[in-house]
């Protein structure tokens, strides 16, 4: 059933102060719409529960990327354009830059924003992984100020997360501290766009210099951070994968290791995109291809 | 960047009903005000108010492009935007396209190499490519590909749009 949008209030004040005391005098009462990529399918489906919308599309205060000399800090209202167009992103956040490229087509990420994507919330959502492995920190902001957390932990269960009914979220910040890591990602889906995806993963690692048995100084796994989406409540990242490989050389022995570890990590379902066994399956094989490539990126910078 | 909305749409409330509005935007080059509802979809707008149905409704889920239009220059879908969010913007639908002297080699372009059968999703196929040739007048086949990722068709099995594309930028080089 299409929805009536005569039955729907949508209000665009257009300052971010008096959004957020509009949040904050009726709490829970006027849904932030930015792009409108999500909640205008969901209006469309006749699903959309709330009838009160507020406008942040477009909000000076949330567009805009700034570039200090040990972060960049993305509005969260940037679109997916914003962010595969930026110099620096596509160069020093690689994962992220492809996210928003294998987001839906040209014109959903002419409207689709990062914050969205964060809020939305979908398991599968593809900026989200890339978050995840480059550590990110984000500004929530109300009208009881700003607080700065990081993203991991965010997403505590399916679609629930740690923002409060009056908060946006107001920037995404990532520590531009990667000079000499490999970054790796995998979307996989059913085709190269306008897919959701069945897995996807976003990794990025360091090969350095260790010791291993007998005394030998050897390429080992350095700091690496591995992430999944679509194979649990919330996009995850591989911390017991990434505990058993750290100081490791790269072993076939400790591909296979890494891989039944992967899969003992994840709580894949299935559903109307894949079956649990095949997101099993997969997930296993893309954390051995990121080490794999890893370990290849060592060799070679030799 | 467009002005948010301080002087944006009074809602009206006088009539007893929910909040209609007066939209102001300009389509096609012409400054228009419609009253709607400020989520109606911006494609119910162009074709119901505007009575500009070259925009197609295909999927009403933006998956598909055939309500793509350009917004402010960028390719939107138009069933994802509510009219509220189209307040003072910039509008071109393949109605105003057609005028534009761009539109010729695209014209050309799809009939020589067969680019369009049934034509549903020719208006969305069209404007994409001139979103694509503005940014990249001399696309690869794999840039034109990625560029019209978000249009369906269901009747050409898409290489002879491609091929169209491809035409078109060569046409557009020659002038």
């Amino acid at each position: 059933m299409r929805s009536d949008p005569a039955e729907y209030e949508l209000i665009a004040p257009g300052k971010l102060p008096s959004i957020l005391s509009l949040l904050a005098q009726q709490p829970g009462q006027w849904l932030p719409i930015a792009g409108g990529t999500d909640v205008m399918v969901q209006f469309a489906a006749g699903k959309l529960a709330a009838r009160r919308l507020v406008s942040i599309w477009n909000l000076p205060e949330l567009r805009g990327i700034e570039i200090a000399s040990d972060e960049i800090r993305i509005g969260a209202g940037c679109t997916y354009t914003n962010l595969r167009e930026h110099e620096i992103i596509a160069r020093e956040f690689q994962l992220l830059a492809r996210a928003a490229r294998w987001t839906g087509g040209i014109a959903n990420q002419n409207r689709g924003t990062l914050g969205g994507n964060i809020v939305n919330a979908s398991p599968a959502a593809d900026s989200l992984p890339a978050l995840l492995a480059y550590e990110a920190e984000l500004i929530l902001v109300s009208v009881r100020g700003e607080r700065r957390v990081p993203y991991v932990g965010f997403h505590t269960d399916y679609k629930r997360m740690n923002l409060q009914p009056d908060e946006l979220i107001r920037t995404i910040c990532l520590r531009r501290n990667l000079s000499g890591y490999f970054h790796f990602a995998r979307k996989v889906g059913a085709r190269n766009a306008q897919a959701i995806s069945k897995l996807c993963v976003a990794a990025v690692g360091r090969i350095e210099i260790g010791r291993v048995a007998g005394g030998r100084t050897a390429n080992v796994v350095g700091d690496v951070r591995i992430a999944l989406g679509s194979v649990a409540p919330t996009p995850l990242r591989l911390t017991e994968v990434e505990r058993m490989v750290q100081g490791q050389s790269i072993t076939p022995e400790l591909l296979q290791s890494a891989s039944r570890a992967a899969m003992a990590s994840i709580q894949p379902i299935d559903d109307i995109r894949s079956t649990a066994k095949y997101r099993s399956a997969v997930a296993g094989n893309l954390v051995v291809e990121f080490l794999d490539q890893l370990c290849t990126s060592g060799t070679q910078r030799e | 960047m467009r002005d948010t909305f301080e002087n944006g749409p009074k809602i009206d409330r006088s009539l007893g009903e929910l909040s209609l509005c007066d939209l102001s935007l300009t389509v096609n080059g012409t400054a228009r005000t419609v009253r709607v509802y400020p989520m109606q979809r911006l494609l119910d707008v162009l074709r119901n108010e505007l009575g500009l149905t070259g925009t197609k409704e295909g999927c009403g889920e933006g998956e598909c492009g055939s309500c793509a239009v350009l917004m402010n220059g960028e390719l939107v879908n138009s069933c994802l935007i509510p009219a509220l969010q189209a307040a003072n913007s910039d509008l071109v639908t393949i109605e105003g396209f057609a005028g534009n002297p761009q539109f010729t080699a695209l014209q050309s372009a799809f009939l020589e190499c067969g680019g369009a059968q049934c034509g549903i999703c020719t208006p969305g196929m069209i404007l994409a490519s001139q979103h694509l040739l503005t940014k990249n007048p001399e696309p690869t086949l794999d840039d034109i590909r990625e560029a019209l990722s978000g249009n369906l068709c269901r009747c050409t099995g898409y290489m002879q749009i491609f091929e169209a594309v491809a035409r078109a930028a060569q046409l557009r080089s020659i002038v």
